[in-house]
């Protein structure tokens, strides 16, 4: 008989709508945590505010819920201090893209070792169903009743174009993959992305769960991820065929390789030292 | 008895370091020293000055009298000339051929070029001047080679010093050494030290005049004190970043001015819900919007009082002179730990770029009662971050240090474990935990300080930078024979009430002194005791207010008032 082992990490009551595709990458997150065998003491979830932003709530890790689109400031600075922490970001399309665009552009410039997980539904869902930086042109929404009239983002291009490391799609409805990307994006050393599809049955009739399983398919071995071209090419596929997968994964040097005084005892664990101080001190005489 | 000099000229003609030399010079003899910068939002050209004030006594305040200017272009004896007191000089070089009063025109490029140094004429203007005040060329040849190779200053040429104190004869006498060991510093070098004798490890920021140079500091020495000094991508990132940092753990500060502070305004509630000790420092300059970069005012008290939506626990603190910024700022994290809130420094321009001798400053690390738990004898996975305690502080653990104990901040209203909830009794409960906090804090507040005559009737209230200031004015006022008592305060908010209830039923006259043009510190008194003011000092043009202005401003208030 195989052995059962007991997940170490635990998931709680929810407060999502039932057959949201949240539902799937929480399931996979446990997996991907349980797979690699971290301790939840040693593992942080940050989110931002929206619905996807509650995930540090529904499992037995640390989680930080901060601001509106500031998920990724807390999370990159936690990791700096405290190099012991597993520090994943789980948020949503209008927290990453939209609220948080500019701490993207700038996380990925920085480059520390945390993965980034964005459940993205192409739509607001906590606030009832407006655009979201992703949403399609021309979507109808209540506040955009002629159509959303603005170009939609591809994070993914805009990631590689900025020179992130991993950039990776999952969807919700396919979980092996997702399980198996998050644990690629967390085991990465530097800044990784995975982009996440999901329907949200409440807001967005369009990208429903039959729309997005009718047009993704699982990159193969054909797909060289360390081709930034190949990567960008892929990353420019939308509409009939979408590609799930591991875009482009190349390991650049983290923040913290710029800073060698950062080595060695995490900051955490520092104690003053009174000499560097007096030192300073006496400059001043 | 003490001198004051002004150095003009416009920007990118060397007057920074030609300051930066002088004023090491007149330390090292001995001399008190008080330095004041005075310059404009660009990078060259404009009319930059400063005026460095010495003597045998310590300076608390820029003058208005000089003593002598040495003006690097005509604009500057245009400008200044007429504050020149009886028996001063202008000194210029005699190639901008200028003829006048008190004008001092000698051939200071002439001699530089003489010695191949064409660069080094301010260095013969500081041999000139130092001639001047009859400092002996032996201990200043000595003082000079001490400069020499020192990081933070380019060292004078001694040579050309030399040909400058050959130009004159000694017309002053000298001030007598203070005799005491002093540190020189200004007002941003001592938030830093502070912090960093604080344990602080974490600085984020984005550049803001006239904030940036805390950053500056801390960034030049972060290699040997082992602090992540982090330029953000704007405040927002900054205080989140420093919000972050302080969860997962360390000591964390941001900075910034009223711009900055105004970006970091959500995430100062976020704080104060997620109960992560934080210092923010807000170096004020004057408003609204861009405002005057790189001048001075006292205008946001009121907003980082009120700063953010909701009501949570904050403590504001006006930092007062170097000495007190230094002390304030590890205060700040010691306070900032034990009642796990949001602690607001208010400093200014001038504070943060006038440079003046203090006594040692002190050597005392502090991490503070840091009420970090290590859970012991708790249940895996029982630990509550929110738990409801009598005095509303819930102990930390740090995320990743506990084995099987793990945490969950919020900042939408949480239960005791940080999950969120809408319920009217938890909500009510995690508020009025959050909020008995303010009783200890209330028991941590420092009084005012208090200035002067015990027994006048004219009582004078004032806060932060004025301190300096206000110390030579109620000096002059004394002398002048008219007796004032004067409170300065450093804690702001919450109100310490204590001075107040005891010296203002006995003032009849009651005069706020501030640098700004609504009396917030005035409104704030009344607000907290019922008591209002019967007169004001306002300036709010950008510029200290110095002591003779004050004086003046006091003496009209109480006239008109009787």
């Amino acid at each position: 008989m195989p052995e059962v082992r007991e997940p170490r990490f635990k998931l709680g009551e929810t407060a999502w709508c039932p057959g949201c595709g949240d539902f799937g990458i929480l399931e996979s997150l446990r997996a991907a945590l349980d797979e690699l065998e971290l301790e939840p003491h040693r593992v942080l979830v940050v989110g931002g505010i929206g619905q996807a932003a509650k995930t540090p709530q529904y499992i037995n890790a640390n989680g930080f819920c901060g601001l509106h689109g500031r998920a990724l400031p807390p999370a990159v600075a936690a990791k700096m201090v405290n190099p012991a922490l597993t520090v994943i970001v789980n948020t949503g399309d209008g927290d990453s893209y939209g609220e948080g665009g500019n701490h993207f552009l700038h996380t990925i410039r920085r480059n520390v070792d945390i993965a980034h997980f964005v459940h993205d539904n192409q739509i607001y869902g906590l606030t009832k169903g407006q655009a979201s930086p992703t949403t399609a042109t021309g979507q109808v929404t209540h506040v955009q009743p002629s159509g959303s009239p603005s170009l939609p983002m591809n994070p993914l291009m805009l990631a590689l174009a900025m020179g992130a490391g991993f950039v990776a799609r999952g969807f919700s409805g396919d979980r092996d993959l997702l399980t198996h990307l998050m644990i690629e994006a967390i085991r990465f050393r530097g800044y990784a992305l995975v982009d996440i599809l999901q329907p949200c049955l409440s807001f967005n009739k369009i990208n429903t769960f039959a729309w997005y399983k009718k047009r993704v398919y699982r990159l193969d071995e054909t797909h060289d991820p360390s081709d930034l071209s190949g990567a960008l090419s892929k990353a420019q596929e939308w509409g009939e065929r979408i590609p799930l997968g591991i875009l482009y994964r190349r390991e650049k040097p983290l923040w913290s390789d710029h800073l060698p005084h950062l080595a060695g005892v995490p900051l955490v664990d520092r104690q003053p030292d009174p000499a560097v101080l007096q030192a300073l001190l006496d400059d001043l005489t | 008895m003490d001198y004051n000099l002004l150095l003009g000229g416009a920007a990118g003609q060397g007057m920074e370091t030609l300051t930066v030399q002088l004023e090491a010079v007149l330390k090292r003899v001995g001399f008190h020293v008080h330095t004041t910068h005075d310059y404009m939002s660009r990078i060259r050209g404009g009319h930059n000055f400063s005026q460095i004030r010495f003597g045998d006594l310590p300076l608390w305040a820029p003058s208005s009298d000089l003593t002598g200017v040495l003006a690097l272009n005509p604009e500057t004896v245009l400008i200044h000339q007429s504050r020149v007191c009886p028996g001063g000089f202008v000194l210029v070089d005699e190639g901008l051929g200028l003829t006048g009063p008190d004008l001092l025109a000698l051939p200071l490029a002439r001699m530089a070029k003489g010695l191949g140094e064409p660069q080094a004429i301010g260095s013969v203007a500081l041999g000139v001047m130092l001639r001047l005040f009859g400092i002996g060329w032996e201990p200043l040849e000595a003082i000079l080679n001490g400069l020499q190779g020192k990081k933070d200053l380019r060292s004078p040429n001694v040579e050309a010093v030399r040909a400058g104190f050959g130009l004159v004869e000694p017309r002053y006498d000298p001030p007598s050494p203070a005799g005491e060991a002093l540190h020189m510093l200004n007002g941003s070098h001592a938030v830093a030290l502070g912090a960093l004798a604080a344990d602080m490890r974490f600085y984020a920021a984005y550049p803001m005049t006239p904030s940036t140079a805390v950053m500056t500091y801390l960034a030049e020495h972060m290699v040997e004190t082992g602090v992540v000094v982090e330029q953000a991508e704007d405040e927002i990132a900054a205080i989140n970043m420093a919000i972050g940092a302080s969860f997962a753990g360390v000591r964390a500060m941001t900075g910034t001015s009223g711009g900055g502070f105004c970006l970091m305004v959500e995430a100062l509630g976020l704080s104060g819900i997620l109960e992560v000790p934080l210092v923010v420092l807000n170096v004020q300059r004057p408003g609204p919007a861009t405002g005057l970069p790189t001048r001075t005012e006292q205008a946001d008290l009121r907003f980082a009082i009120h700063a953010g939506q909701g009501e949570f626990p904050r403590m504001v603190i006006a930092l007062r002179d170097v000495a007190d910024a230094y002390r304030q700022t590890q205060r700040a994290f010691d306070l900032a730990d034990r009642y796990q809130i949001p602690v607001i420094l208010l400093s200014d321009q001038y504070l943060a770029d006038t440079r003046r001798t203090v006594p040692i400053l002190p050597l005392r690390i502090t991490r503070g009662p840091r009420f970090i738990s290590d859970a012991s004898g708790l249940e895996p996975f029982s630990y509550r971050r929110y738990v409801i305690t009598e005095d509303g502080i819930s102990p930390r653990i740090i995320p990743g240090q506990v084995p099987d104990q793990i945490q969950c901040v919020d900042s939408d209203e949480h239960d005791e474990w940080g999950h969120i909830v809408e319920s009217s009794v938890q909500r009510v409960a995690m508020a009025d935990k959050r909020s008995r906090k303010l009783a200890g804090i209330r028991g941590e507040l420092e009084e005012p300080l208090f200035l002067g005559d015990p027994e006048a009737e004219t009582l004078l209230l004032a806060w932060g930078s004025l301190a300096g200031p206000m110390r030579e004015a109620v000096s002059l006022l004394v002398d002048q024979g008219l007796p004032v008592g004067a409170l300065i305060f450093g804690d702001l908010w919450p109100l310490p009430t204590g001075e107040l209830e005891k010296r203002l039923p006995r003032a009849l006259h009651r005069i706020h002194v501030e640098q700004n043009g609504t009396g917030q510190l005035a409104s704030l008194i009344r607000e907290v005791t019922g008591v209002s003011m019967t007169g004001s000092v306002l300036k709010y043009d950008g510029r200290q207010l110095t002591p003779v202005e004050i004086v003046a401003g006091v003496r009209k208030a109480v006239t008109s008032h009787a």
